[in-house]
């Protein structure tokens, strides 16, 4: 087996005296994408945040690419090549959809201060560099003629579709996805999963999803794995998770 | 042309305006709110002042000084309080600002304290002063419109997705108030080569809150609307200058009349558009519906 991508030991993560995650241990291979389930509370937002550095662990250690970012901060993270989505939507809401994507491409923008105040050469070509990227990913997911718009008057499924295509603009190995179906029918949730899938297959990502739709977990990841109450309650491919007697039990309520 | 009253009150003007602008990057565009930019440009007109008189330095040496003294104390204040939360970090701007002040006030030896400081030249004449607003907004306009300005409005419309789209929060709000910092310097530096005559009083805190009102009432990210904020503020008062005495009330009813009807100020998240303007006139219709999907 290759080395994993992201590797999560023995993780630990407490408020005050709730310990959201206890022991917390997950491996993701490359180009995989995996599955994070379990009832609501049950920490699965909580281990987003501590990838992506907005919380720090209180034990354990998070490896990726098998360099340790366990204390790393959130904006590190993502310059090492981790992009997330929030589970409440959090763009950028007064601007315009294409700033939206743009301030993530920015990232590698190559100009600086003296470049911006002064308009040098440098600074109008990555600029208009800057701006073709981030029209290409708008293509992408379908937003390319609402470029100009604000982001918050987009509809609901573009404006997850807007934050995806942001995350991506961001360069990443890993995009971790919170919840990309919430809120969404039957055929949006389809049409997501082939979407997601496009992703994958055209910018050779690993994908680390929080899902609660189990048609698009089904679907679309090679493995997951289980959480009740911040600990690890099965891991393993769909098909084995379906049959475990506990997870059926945690998540249908069984005979106490 | 102009008379010694209009180019005052037009160099008071543009005075003002150059740090209303900075007021506008940190407040409009990266909703950090200070009450202390007064001090910067105490800080910014005593360097300028002390380095005209005492060193005989050139007068645009003197205003570069007084700027970079500013920037340079707000970067060590701001390595201490920007990681803050948005009224913590006002506090603690209020309380730097009445520092300077009392500061001031108490170094007689360097600063004259509270009997002022005298004998600056008059170097701030209404040319230079339209110059020097001239190139502070072309500065502020193209920082704001660079990949720096684009971050520092990421980090105003959501902290937390501005820092995992890789922005370096603490080190872009730090930048902002720098900018905050330097505008406002520049601004004193100019305003005591103008009045000849500075003391620690003129920059209390009822200057940060006019620089403050100033900005809200233009419109919280839109430097246009900083521009025409000031022109209100500064210029409406000389019109009416039999009433001065109630221009601080005027003030008051003015931002809470705005707060209730235009909370995005003049020009909300806008900038002034001569095309857009054209469009309106020419065509009323089509820019109705314009506003309505905003």
């Amino acid at each position: 087996m290759s080395e994993p991508i992201l590797e999560m030991r023995g993780v630990e993560k407490r408020f005050g005296g709730v310990r959201a995650i206890d022991e917390f241990s997950l491996k993701v291979e490359p180009g995989m994408v995996y599955g994070l389930i379990g009832p609501n509370g049950a920490g699965k937002t909580t281990i987003f945040n501590t990838i992506t550095g907005i919380y720090h662990v209180d034990a354990g250690k998070i490896l990726f690419q098998g360099k340790d970012i366990t204390k790393v901060e959130p904006h590190q993270a993502a310059r090492l090549g981790i992009a997330r989505t929030f589970q409440n939507i959090r763009l950028f809401g007064n601007l315009s959809v294409k700033s939206n994507v743009e301030i993530s491409c920015n990232m590698n923008a190559g100009y600086h201060l003296g470049d911006a105040l002064l308009r040098t050469p440098r600074y109008r070509r990555v600029t208009k560099e800057t701006e073709e990227r981030a029209m290409e990913f708008l293509k992408i997911v379908g937003l390319a003629d609402k470029g100009e718009e604000r982001a918050s008057s987009l509809p609901y499924g573009h404006q997850r579709k807007l934050e995806i295509a942001r995350a991506m603009a961001t360069n990443p190995k890993l995009l971790l996805l919170d919840e990309p179906a919430a809120g969404m029918n039957a055929d949006e949730s389809l049409e997501l999963v082939e979407f997601i899938r496009e992703l994958k297959e055209r910018f050779q990502i690993t994908i680390l999803m929080i899902e609660h739709h189990m048609d698009v977990v089904t679907s679309l990841c090679d493995a997951c794995t289980v959480l009740n109450f911040g600990k690890t309650l099965a891991a393993g491919t769909v098909e084995e998770i379906k049959k475990n007697p506990e997870v059926i039990a945690a998540y249908l309520g069984g005979d106490e | 042309m102009l008379n010694s009253f209009q180019e005052g009150v037009l160099i008071i003007c543009c005075v003002n305006m150059i740090a209303v602008l900075g007021m506008s990057v940190l407040t409009g565009f990266t909703r950090l709110f200070s009450f202390g930019n007064a001090g910067f440009m105490s800080i910014g007109a005593y360097a300028a002042a002390i380095c005209s008189v005492e060193y005989h330095m050139p007068f645009v040496v003197s205003i570069l000084i007084g700027a970079a003294a500013a920037g340079a104390v707000s970067y060590v204040l701001g390595s201490l309080t920007i990681r803050l939360r948005g009224d913590y970090f006002l506090i603690s701007c209020l309380g730097f600002g009445e520092c300077v002040r009392v500061l001031f006030n108490y170094t007689k030896n360097i600063t004259g304290g509270a009997n002022g400081y005298s004998n600056i030249p008059y170097k701030t004449t209404g040319i230079v002063a339209v110059i020097c607003t001239v190139l502070a907004f072309i500065i502020a306009w193209n920082f704001i419109h660079s990949r720096y300005g684009q971050a520092l409005s990421a980090i105003r419309e959501n902290e937390l997705a501005a820092a995992a789209n890789g922005i370096n929060v603490v080190r872009y709000k730090k930048m902002s108030f720098v900018f905050s910092a330097i505008y406002a310097g520049w601004a004193g530096g100019l305003y005591a080569h103008y009045l000849r005559f500075i003391t620690p009083t003129l920059f209390n805190l009822g200057k940060s809150s006019e620089l403050v009102i100033t900005t809200v009432l233009g419109g919280l990210g839109s430097l246009t609307g900083s521009v025409l904020g000031t022109i209100i503020v500064q210029i409406l008062p000389e019109i009416f200058r039999s009433m001065s005495e109630y221009r601080m009330l005027f003030y008051g009813i003015a931002v809470v009349l705005m707060i209730l009807l235009r909370p995005d100020g003049l020009y909300g998240y806008r900038e002034f558009s001569l095309k857009r303007l054209i469009a309106r006139i020419t065509n009323p219709g089509k820019s109705k519906t314009a506003k309505e999907q905003k």
